[in-house]
């Protein structure tokens, strides 16, 4: 697994387990509640575990296993998916800020759909019949 | 495929079903707390629970001797999952129609076992991810 998928797929299990962690506490509030404020993680519950764990997950372990160039770099415009994850992960951060910023929920998005936009243009000549260099 | 792979996807695809079943039941507007529960057999019974399936058995050797890191911790992974979920299937439903302390309580045990799945799955994977 290359260096930048474990990034990804390491940020992905932490947002796995802060994302339950909060679904966890949703739950039990629904179940007995013990303090309204927990509603407070909603949007987070969702935000973490969606973009966080389960579109993380896919882009980590899709950058490590789709195919490879023979010639040049061998999964194409790395450093394009650093910036991609970099911006992946500040978006989902920012949105969390929603309480205190006005505005984090829309500027997180941004970054999180120019980390999508990143991700696809360093992968699009990765998905190739197999032969093609 | 090892066996605990193919319980987790077989599960997940049962998951699946069913909230294509209770889709329709939504569509019908019986909606009596069944929204949540369709969204998580979804993301967590479908999904995560195929994503576990798949972790387990694709994923970076651990070592030689322990190739896919504990595979009792990998049971107790699927066994809380499912537990927790389908007593949110059943209690959450009773709690937004009839709330009562037993529908209560079961939810908090469900909210329980359901981190304590996510927190085993992410301990027996963590030193799988890594560079070769
Ligand atoms: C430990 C496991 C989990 C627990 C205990 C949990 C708990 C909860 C709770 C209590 C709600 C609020 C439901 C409501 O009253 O509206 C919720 C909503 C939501 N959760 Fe989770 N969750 C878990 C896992 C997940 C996962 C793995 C995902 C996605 C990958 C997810 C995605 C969502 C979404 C999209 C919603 C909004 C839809 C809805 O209200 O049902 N959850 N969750």
């Amino acid at each position: 697994m290359p260096k930048l998928s474990v990034w990804f797929v390491r940020a992905s299990l932490l947002y796995l387990l802060l994302g339950s962690l909060f679904g966890a506490l949703l739950l039990a509030q629904k179940g007995i509640p013990f303090h309204a404020a927990v509603w407070y993680l909603f949007p987070l519950h969702m935000e973490f575990l969606l973009v966080g764990w389960l579109i993380q997950l896919a882009m980590g372990v899709a950058f490590w296993i789709i195919p490879r160039f023979s010639q040049g770099s061998s999964r194409g415009p790395v450093g394009l998916v650093w910036v991609s994850f970099a911006l992946l992960n500040a978006g989902i951060l920012i949105t969390a800020f929603q309480y205190w910023l006005p505005d984090a929920v829309l500027i997180g998005r941004i970054a999180e759909v120019v980390a999508g936009i990143l991700f696809v243009i360093g992968s699009w000549r990765r998905v190739k019949p197999h032969g093609v260099m | 495929m090892p066996l605990l792979t193919r319980t987790f996807i077989k599960t997940g695809m049962v998951c699946l079903a069913l909230a294509l079943v209770l889709g329709i039941l939504l569509a019908l507007g019986v909606t009596n707390g069944l929204f949540p529960v369709y969204i998580h057999l979804l993301v967590f019974g479908w999904l995560t629970q195929l994503i576990f399936g798949v972790i387990f058995w694709m994923f970076p050797k651990y070592s030689v001797k322990k190739p896919r890191g504990s595979e009792a911790l990998g049971w107790w992974t699927y066994a809380l999952l499912n537990i927790g979920l389908l007593l949110r299937a059943v209690a959450e439903p009773i709690q937004s129609t009839r709330a009562n302390p037993l529908s209560g309580w079961m939810l908090v045990l469900s909210a329980i076992l359901q981190f304590l799945s996510g927190l085993l799955f992410v301990v027996n994977s963590w030193g799988r991810v890594k560079e070769k």
